[in-house]
């Protein structure tokens, strides 16, 4: 090694040491950032709904099974807001998770690398549709769709508002369940062949639960992104409040009603304004919770393991 | 595992390569795009304004004031100009005492805002601008209704109606659910309706189907056989065939009366009213802006108001008041919109 080789390196290194200053501060602030975003939105919900909750009761928000905020009737109950969340992100899950678990197996332990490098893309490509076109994808698609099959459907259903939320997030569900279905260990599953297991046996007693913690924990993901999706729900589901469990209604989801009183003319500081962030403060403690369950359950999985 | 990792590599260079490809080309539309001569107003420049004009007041009027002033802003891009939706009521209490050059309104002012501005030496000029026919669309393949009294639709709409199917209003029609559509609270339209079927402005049953979006109410009337919902009559026109159009009678076994631009004109058909303009009148007379404002507002009325969807008055109305207010003369304009409308 010459000299002037050894000189440009601790040149190099000294270089190194200021960028590597540089590089960490800059990530600090990075999570700072993120930190602080946090902390002002939950600022920001809970003052706006502390100033809802001295107009409204919180026994009429939470029991109440009315949602009229902007008729001359008013009425602030959550309940309908409520029972069109759960209903159109049940029918979205029960779509997305078997269909994308299911494409994750196929994709990791059965297609060939030809087959992989056309569906995996193609999956992806799902990820990147604005959900504006979901919702006109379900209205103008799968609702006329849905009509040859039940003609009493409303034109507005919970049902086809939550199959395009379930197409949305099938590329979630599906890429993050494959990751976690690749990270198996390979000696385990040849341990299962080695054991005269079949590949369906390998796939059931093996490969899905090890891999379960972080499937569901991809469902978690996939149910939070679900529950906060407003665009689609918006355009497809009808936006009429029902306290129904029925998928064929028309219905309102919370983040529906959020977005609707958001970009109409509630003036600032009146209690249909603030109602808002009583809703939104109400959809964010349930994906909290939703959260801390995931948590729970991934621990208890991998300690029986 | 090696293989595999080439592989991923090799699909998301893919579709990286992909995604590049798409940015480029969407950057070189676009800026092929904004390179385009745009098409400006025919107006000429005859003097350079300044200064700000506040509006506020109904939101029906909203997107008539709203496209002049984008219109008004390509000529004169010094002068600021805010157009509010307070609502034509919290758009008065604004302008009755001065806070506000224009108010929309999309009723007459009352006795007491009336009385408000006397207090406060404000003075007005009233112009109506525009007129709004309220149809009321069924499907296409409804049968069994042709006309339809404001009796009836109080039924239909009143705040907890007992209105569950077609048979509940009159026997003879279908025993099937209604479905309603209409406009969501946030709208004029439903503001209108409400008063002037129900009774009392914003008095509704909420179990129907709301949007802001006229086109989706077209859209969901067409597709469901049994329903019923009110739209502005402009967005019925443009969705012809698309929705049957009701007649609509006073009372039940009244005169039937189908809107269409000489009915609504005249004011024959029930669900029709003038939008106006109203104007502060010291201000303009103060601020030379406000004054080519509402000059240009009254120059280029007819054509945006169909624009944005809604019946212009008669060729005759505009040409008329237009030169009466180049005269300084700033009464009587609806005296003009009564003898050229009856």
């Amino acid at each position: 090694m010459n000299s002037a080789s050894i000189i440009s390196i601790k040149r190099g290194r000294r270089r190194g040491v200021i960028s590597e200053k540089i590089i960490e501060n800059l990530f600090l602030s990075a999570s700072v950032i993120t930190v602080l975003a946090v902390l002002v939105i939950i600022f920001t919900l809970v003052s706006e709904s502390l100033s809802f909750f001295l107009q409204i009761s919180p026994r009429e928000f939470f029991l109440g099974t009315q949602w009229t905020a902007f008729f001359e009737d008013r009425s602030f109950g959550v309940l309908p807001l409520l029972s069109g969340t759960i209903l159109t992100s049940t029918i979205a899950l029960l779509f997305a998770v078997p269909t994308g678990v299911g494409s994750a197996i196929f994709l990791s332990e059965y297609s060939s690398e030809r087959v992989r490098r056309i569906v995996k893309p193609t999956l992806e490509v799902l990820a990147g549709i604005p959900t504006v076109v979901y919702g006109y994808f379900a209205l103008y698609f799968i609702t006329p769709n849905l009509r040859t099959f039940i003609p009493d459907i409303s034109i507005f259903n919970a049902l086809s508002a939550g199959l395009a939320v379930g197409v949305m997030i099938l590329p979630t569900v599906a890429s993050l369940s494959e990751d976690a279905i690749y990270a198996v260990p390979q000696n385990l599953k040849e341990v299962a062949y080695a054991l005269g297991g079949r590949k369906v046996d390998a796939i059931v007693r093996v490969i899905i639960p090890y891999a379960l913690p972080a499937i569901l924990s991809a469902i978690i993901i996939a149910m939070a992104r679900v529950i906060g999706e407003t665009m689609i729900v918006t355009i497809a589901a009808g936006l009429k409040p029902s306290l129904t469990l029925n998928p064929f209604e028309s219905v309102m989801t919370m983040t529906a009603a959020i977005a609707q009183a958001a970009t109409g003319d509630a003036p600032h500081g009146t209690v249909q304004y603030s109602s808002l962030f009583a809703v939104g403060t109400y959809l964010f403690v349930i994906v909290m919770i939703l959260n801390s369950m995931s948590h729970l359950i991934r621990l208890r999985w991998s300690i029986k393991l | 595992m090696e293989k595999r990792s080439g592989a991923r590599e090799g699909v998301s260079r893919t579709v990286l390569l992909a995604s590049i490809v798409t940015v480029v080309v969407v950057l070189i539309a676009s800026a092929l795009y904004l390179s385009l001569p745009q098409q400006r107003p025919a107006t000429t420049v005859t003097q350079k304004l300044s200064g700000s004009i506040v509006i506020d007041g109904s939101s029906t009027v909203y997107p008539i004031s709203e496209a002049v002033a984008e219109a008004f802003s390509k000529i004169h891009p010094d002068v600021k100009i805010t157009v509010g939706i307070s609502g034509t009521g919290g758009g008065f209490k604004r302008f009755v005492i001065g806070e506000t050059d224009i108010n929309d309104a999309s009723r007459f002012i009352t006795e007491s805002e009336k009385e408000s501005a006397r207090r406060n030496n404000i003075k007005w000029i009233e112009i109506p601008i525009a007129l709004e026919g309220l149809a009321i669309a069924v499907h296409p393949s409804n049968n069994w209704v042709d006309c339809i009294s404001l009796e009836e639709l109080r039924m239909i709409w009143r705040p907890n109606s007992t209105v569950k199917k077609w048979s509940d209003v009159n026997p003879q029609w279908p025993n099937a659910d209604i479905k309603l559509f209409g406009p969501g609270p946030d709208s004029g339209t439903f503001d209108y309706f409400t008063e002037r079927v129900v009774g009392k402005a914003r008095a509704s049953r909420t179990d129907y189907i709301p949007s802001e979006d006229d086109h989706v109410l077209i859209m969901g009337v067409s597709s469901e056989r049994y329903s019923l919902g009110y739209i502005p009559y402009a967005y019925v026109v443009a969705a012809e065939g698309k929705v049957k159009v009701l007649a609509v009678s006073e009372k039940k076994g009244g005169t039937c009366v189908r809107p269409n631009d000489e009915t609504v004109i005249s004011g024959k058909y029930p669900l029709s009213r003038p939008l106006f303009i109203y104007v502060n009148e010291d201000k303009m007379l103060q601020k030379p802006e406000l004054k080519a404002f509402v000059e240009f507002y009254i120059e280029n009325a007819e054509k945006i108001v169909r624009k944005v969807g809604y019946t212009p008055l008669p060729k005759e109305y505009y040409t008329t008041i237009l030169k009466l207010f180049r005269e300084g003369k700033y009464t009587g304009y609806f005296e003009v919109y009564k003898s050229l409308t009856k």
